[in-house]
């Protein structure tokens, strides 16, 4: 116990070192994987990969990536949020039908509110009842889709119209690169910039990391967390807009199928679902991974049942892997 | 050799670690046919390590335990279980959600044995169809202790089993396990209590950082002894010069704690805490302590009594309370203070985000410096950059109490900052305690061990079975007479 | 908690349940057997998905593909009865449930990831699953299956579905809680550490519970194909009903407390809501969102009230 010289472990072995330098920059092996990846797709199909398709497969990324944000934020306080799919499809299907009726603006505008208020009732749910964020935004979500179910009735008969601005980003392309890029880069650098240089952001690592530290250090968690799925809500309702942009045709399930490959984009970019560790870069770079990977699925006539098995697969195999890296220290 | 010839339990060269840590070193005990043992050490002297090991629950790195002569490793409770050793741990390890009947079915208890022993324990009217999670603490120890005896063990081990328990009871307790003894089995006996050890005991073995120090005979008088072997020999921490005498300070307290009852175990207490002065807290493991610490930064609603600070009256309802009104922990458990996988700067800075007010971007050069500050005051190696748990155990603790540097520190308060870290580490700590409080701030230590009392504190209450029952200056504070206070043997308490 | 009070808990609900159907003989006079009927086929492949997730519970986990485990169980059930009878196939799509939860819990004990976050990753693999072994609704169930949950047996009003629940808990439950592994289930829901130490093999326990799970997803799997006639791939809304009924039923989440008598009158309870939300031509959408708005409720509460007992507790 009393030793005169404590030495930090310095024998480490190097499966654990080579975990830990996964863990410091899980960038750099990923990006490495998805040139891999490429690498395949061009040997299966000669000739597939060009400045288009690139272009395609960010286009395609962009939503996923955003969505992939709002599962980075909230699992870094041990989290997660499955009502995205459905608020983003909830502010899509209200921004095309209000369009016609109030005008694009207002109708965005009440598009973002709704993902605030799906936000407060998860962040009521999580932070002051304490239910788990799992079975919480999986609760939202179902109530949302029934909200959205009685909306599509009323609105049935006025039709919808799509926001110029969101097609010109959703479909329009400049210099061979999708226009989504112009909504992307300021909001990643936002995420960015919010994870790494502001106290909320700080706060959000602590709370996973070790919730009681940071009561310790005066932090009151409800506060948190509350304003953390506002947030989360807001994302998946921008990105909503988006994807309408993107998709042009407004439906009661436009944007559902984005929810998993979100969790796992996430999950694939180092972001652990246990919380305090998590990079959005990575989750950006797991976005076009997933793409890719959904490309050669599709050239491979992989069946959607494949798919989807094979994303959960992946959640269970990363996390397990990272458990393991973890308890190896 | 004959079977019998074999001591019932046999422990030779136990040790263990964990990471830096090196719990156990040297561990011995044995235990023949006929005999009560007691296992006895200060604070942070690994009994309960050894225990977790005697009884299974932990692996030994080195060292073996041998039952009844059996070499074989004792792989897992349920294994202990079957080689005839059978524990009755701190807390009871029934299940709280089953009834008292279907705990004993659970690792096939004889009922009829089971009853007998309720009956010797004098709870023979106790219903097999309660719930345990409605029976009292007493209780609780009774029917674990009943369930083990059921299962006649070879050696039964009893950890602080009368730590609840009211004196009759106690009195009962000790003859049944004095007739196991009689009965040609063995029993392993941990207390903190001299008196039951000398009605109980034939022998004690005693701990200290790590290893058997030695064993010796039960005999009247022998408490001097034990003490003086739980202390052992000391290495020299610093000057003991450091012990001057100081005034008792006069005028309005920083902190005062009125007639303070906090669940579970504090029962009443009540301390005045001045700025310049740092107030030591003596006591053993579980004495209330703990509660004390929480209810004063914020983290346990106390169920009566008083706290003031500065003369005001306080009621804490979050730690963000207790931290407004200049009140801030350092933990005694530094896993709980710190962001593992966050790098020393981050750790530190966390108060300064805590406020919505302060959520928005991080003031960086405030922050930097504030924290260069810290890190200078407390030279802590920051060689090792990124996540603060590739720093070292001292280095680790540094951090947490320099989070409270960076942020200003109006009353500290210190739960045993000086556990499981080195020696330099320690010797940094004391003068750094000493300076905080000679620049007006006032601080409450807790420490295990009992030589750093005279080296940081002006004076030392010693808090003994829930209660404030003594009070020392750091001049009269030798290590004996607070160890000897600790167990209750001086003080208004007595021996109880 | 003591054991009259758990038992009032059910009784409460029980008693609830029997209000309920006043209340629907009040707004629909015409509400009788056939009523009584329909309601309890409607109820069935919700009473076996809140029996599977009540096992977990009680075990101290959550198990998050019980409706995944349903689909790919009804899609099962749906083909084979096209090549095969009906018993032979029944019987292998119990052994397909039974194996798929033993694979839930062997993950969770093998790679030592919280119950949630594996069974989040089974629901889309079991999801999967049952989309390859169908892409589309499709299959069909024996007459004889589609018969035995309609209508009524011994006297008029006693739905056959409600016998067939009660039945094949009682198979399946009550010999398992009366054994020394329904003891083992509970004793680590309650206390894990506790358990171990009293010599439970606590990994073993939780795989088999999650077995147990599996078996009763695999009879909501059939419940449903007996109900549709046909095997239906994509997970219907068992999920959240489930947690909402386990929770209001009297199993405390976190495990130890509680039984699967509750959680099934729970059950009832919510789908009866939906019944008179019906009759009261309420539109069926807001009737969704009004039963969503109950569970989160109700879950909720829950949440709180382990809160509470966790911050009372010693």
């Amino acid at each position: 116990m009393s030793d005169i010289h404590p030495k930090p472990a310095e024998h480490v072995a190097p499966l654990v070192r080579l975990g830990r330098f996964l863990k410091d920059n899980p960038v750099i092996p990923l990006i490495g994987f998805l040139f891999a990846l490429i690498g395949i797709l061009e040997l299966m199909r000669p000739g597939i990969v060009s400045v288009f398709w690139a272009g395609n497969l960010i286009k395609f990324a962009i939503p996923l990536a955003m969505l992939a944000a709002a599962q980075v934020l909230t699992m870094l306080t041990g989290g997660i949020d499955l009502s995205v799919g459905i608020v983003a499809t909830c502010s899509a299907f209200v921004t095309a039908t209000l369009t016609p009726l109030i005008g694009p603006a207002p109708a965005m505008l009440v598009a973002m509110g709704t993902g605030v208020i799906v936000g407060l009732v998860n962040g009521f749910g999580v932070a002051i009842a304490r239910v788990h964020p799992l079975i919480m935004t999986l609760g939202t979500g179902l109530i949302a889709t029934g909200c959205l179910q009685v909306y599509q009735r009323f609105v049935i008969s006025t039709g919808t119209d799509i926001p110029a601005v969101l097609e010109w980003l959703g479909t329009g392309r400049s210099w061979n690169l999708p226009n989504g890029l112009f909504l992307f880069i300021p909001f990643a650098g936002f995420v960015l910039w919010l994870m790494r240089y502001t106290g909320f952001g700080r706060l959000l690592f602590a709370l996973g990391s070790n919730e009681k530290a940071a009561k310790l250090s005066g932090v009151r968690s409800w506060q948190v967390l509350m304003a953390l799925y506002v947030l989360s809500g807001l994302i998946a309702a921008l990105t909503g807009l988006l994807y309408l942009g993107m998709i042009r045709a407004p439906s009661l399930s436009l944007a559902v199928p984005l929810m998993l490959p979100s969790v796992a984009a996430a999950v694939i970019g180092g972001t652990s679902i246990f919380g305090g560790r998590g990079s959005f870069a990575g989750a950006m770079v797991g976005a076009l991974i997933l793409r890719v990977i959904d490309t050669m699925l599709t050239l491979a006539r992989m069946p959607e049942g494949a798919r989807i098995a094979l994303f959960g697969l992946i959640i269970l195999a990363v996390t397990a892997l990272y458990v393991r890296l973890s308890e190896t220290r | 050799m004959t079977p019998s010839d074999d001591p019932l339990l046999d422990a030779q060269g136990v040790a263990k670690s964990f990471g830096a840590v090196r719990a156990l070193t040297d561990a011995r005990l044995t235990l023949a046919r006929g005999e009560v043992v007691a296992l006895m050490g200060a604070n942070g002297a690994g009994k309960s390590t050894f225990v977790k090991i005697l009884t299974g629950a932990l692996q030994p790195d080195r060292g073996h335990v041998r039952i009844r002569g059996q070499s074989a490793q004792v792989g897992s409770p349920a294994q202990a279980r079957r080689s005839g050793l059978v524990p009755v741990y701190q807390e009871p390890s029934l299940i709280p959600d089953l009834c008292v009947a279907d705990n004993l079915r659970l690792v096939d208890t004889p009922v009829d044995g089971f009853r007998h022993w309720l009956t010797e324990l004098a709870h023979g009217d106790l219903r097999l169809d309660a719930m345990i999670r409605d029976l009292p603490l007493a209780s609780l120890r009774i029917v674990d202790l009943a369930r083990a005896l059921a299962m006649r063990p070879d050696v039964l081990l009893l950890d602080e089993l009368t730590a609840a328990l009211p004196t009759d009871l106690v009195d009962r307790v000790l003859t049944v396990a004095r007739q196991q003894a009689a009965d040609g089995r063995g029993v392993i006996y941990i207390s903190h209590r001299f008196a039951e050890i000398s009605r109980l005991c034939d022998r004690a073995t005693v701990l200290r950082d790590g290893a058997t120090v030695g064993e010796v005979d039960i005999a009247p008088g022998i408490e001097d002894q034990v003490v003086e072997m739980m202390l052992g020999a000391r290495i020299d921490l610093g000057k003991r010069a450091a012990a001057i005498a100081r005034p008792r300070p006069e005028g309005r307290p920083r902190l005062r704690v009125e007639n303070l009852a906090v669940a579970p175990k504090l029962v009443d207490a009540s301390l005045a805490l001045h700025p310049g002065e740092v107030l030591g807290v003596v006591a053993l493991e579980g004495q209330g302590q703990d509660e004390l610490f929480d209810a004063l930064a914020g983290f346990r609603t106390p169920l009566s009594g008083r706290i003031e600070v500065d003369g005001v009256a306080a009621g804490f309802r979050h730690p963000a309370d207790a931290i407004a009104a200049g009140l801030t922990l350092v933990p005694g458990n530094r896993a709980e203070a710190l962001f593992r996988e966050r790098s020393v700067r981050e750790n530190i800075a966390m108060p300064f985000s805590a406020r919505p007010g302060a959520w928005g971007p991080l003031r960086m050069r405030h922050e930097k410096a504030r924290v260069a500050e810290a890190i200078e005051r407390l030279q802590i190696d920051t060689r090792a950059q990124g996540e603060v748990q590739r720093l070292s155990g001292g280095n680790q603790q540094k951090v947490t109490i320099g989070r409270w540097l960076a942020h200003g520190v109006r009353t500290m308060l210190l739960f045993d900052p000086t556990r499981g870290i080195d020696v330099r580490t320690k010797r940094q700590i004391y003068p750094l305690v000493r300076e905080l409080a000679d620049q007006g701030a006032a601080v409450l230590f807790y420490t295990s061990e009992l030589e750093e009392i005279p080296l940081a504190c002006d004076r030392a209450i010693v808090i003994f079975n829930g209660r404030v029952v003594d009070m020392v200056e750091a001049t009269e504070a030798d290590e004996e007479r607070l160890m000897r206070a600790a167990y209750g043997l001086t003080g208004s308490e007595g021996a109880a | 908690m003591s054991l009259v009070q758990r038992n009032a808990w059910t009784l409460g609900l029980l008693v609830l349940f029997v209000v309920l159907l006043g209340v629907t003989r009040a707004i629909q006079p015409g509400f009788g057997v056939s009523g009584l009927e329909s309601l309890a086929r409607a109820a069935l492949p919700f009473a076996f998905a809140t029996a599977a997730m009540a096992v977990v519970v009680i075990v101290g986990g959550i198990d998050l593909s019980v409706a995944s485990m349903m689909a790919v169980c009804s899609v099962t059930a749906a083909v084979l009865m096209q090549s095969m009878g009906g018993v032979p196939a029944i019987l292998i799509t119990l052994a397909v449930g039974t194996a798929m939860g033993l694979v839930n819990g062997a993950l969770i004990v093998l790679t030592r990831v919280p119950d949630i976050v594996v069974t989040l990753a089974m629901l889309f693999v079991w999801q999967g699953t049952a989309l390859l072994i169908l892409a589309s609704p499709g299959g069909t169930a024996t007459d004889w299956m589609r018969s035995a949950i309609t209508g009524s047996v011994i006297v008029d009003g006693l739905p056959k579905a409600l016998v067939l629940v009660a039945l094949v808990v009682a198979v399946v439950w009550v010999p398992v809680k009366r054994s020394k592994l329904g003891l083992a289930i509970y004793a680590t829901g309650s206390d894990e550490t506790a358990a171990y130490r009293s010599g439970v093999a606590v990994g073993r326990t939780r795989t088999l519970a999650y077995g147990i799970a599996g078996l009763f997803s695999a009879c909501g799997g059939l419940g449903l194909l007996a109900l549709t006639g046909v095997g239906e791939p994509v997970p219907g809304p068992y999920l959240l009903a489930a947690v909402a009924s386990v929770v209001l039923g009297g199993v405390i989440l976190g495990g130890g407390i509680g039984g699967l008598l509750g959680p099934i009158i729970a059950v009832f309870i919510l789908r009866i809501i939906r019944t008179i939300l019906t009759l009261a031509a309420v539109d069926p959408n807001v009737t969704t969102i009004v039963e969503g708005t109950i569970m989160v409720g109700v879950v909720m509460f829950g949440a709180v009230l382990v809160l509470r007992s966790r911050g009372a507790g010693p």
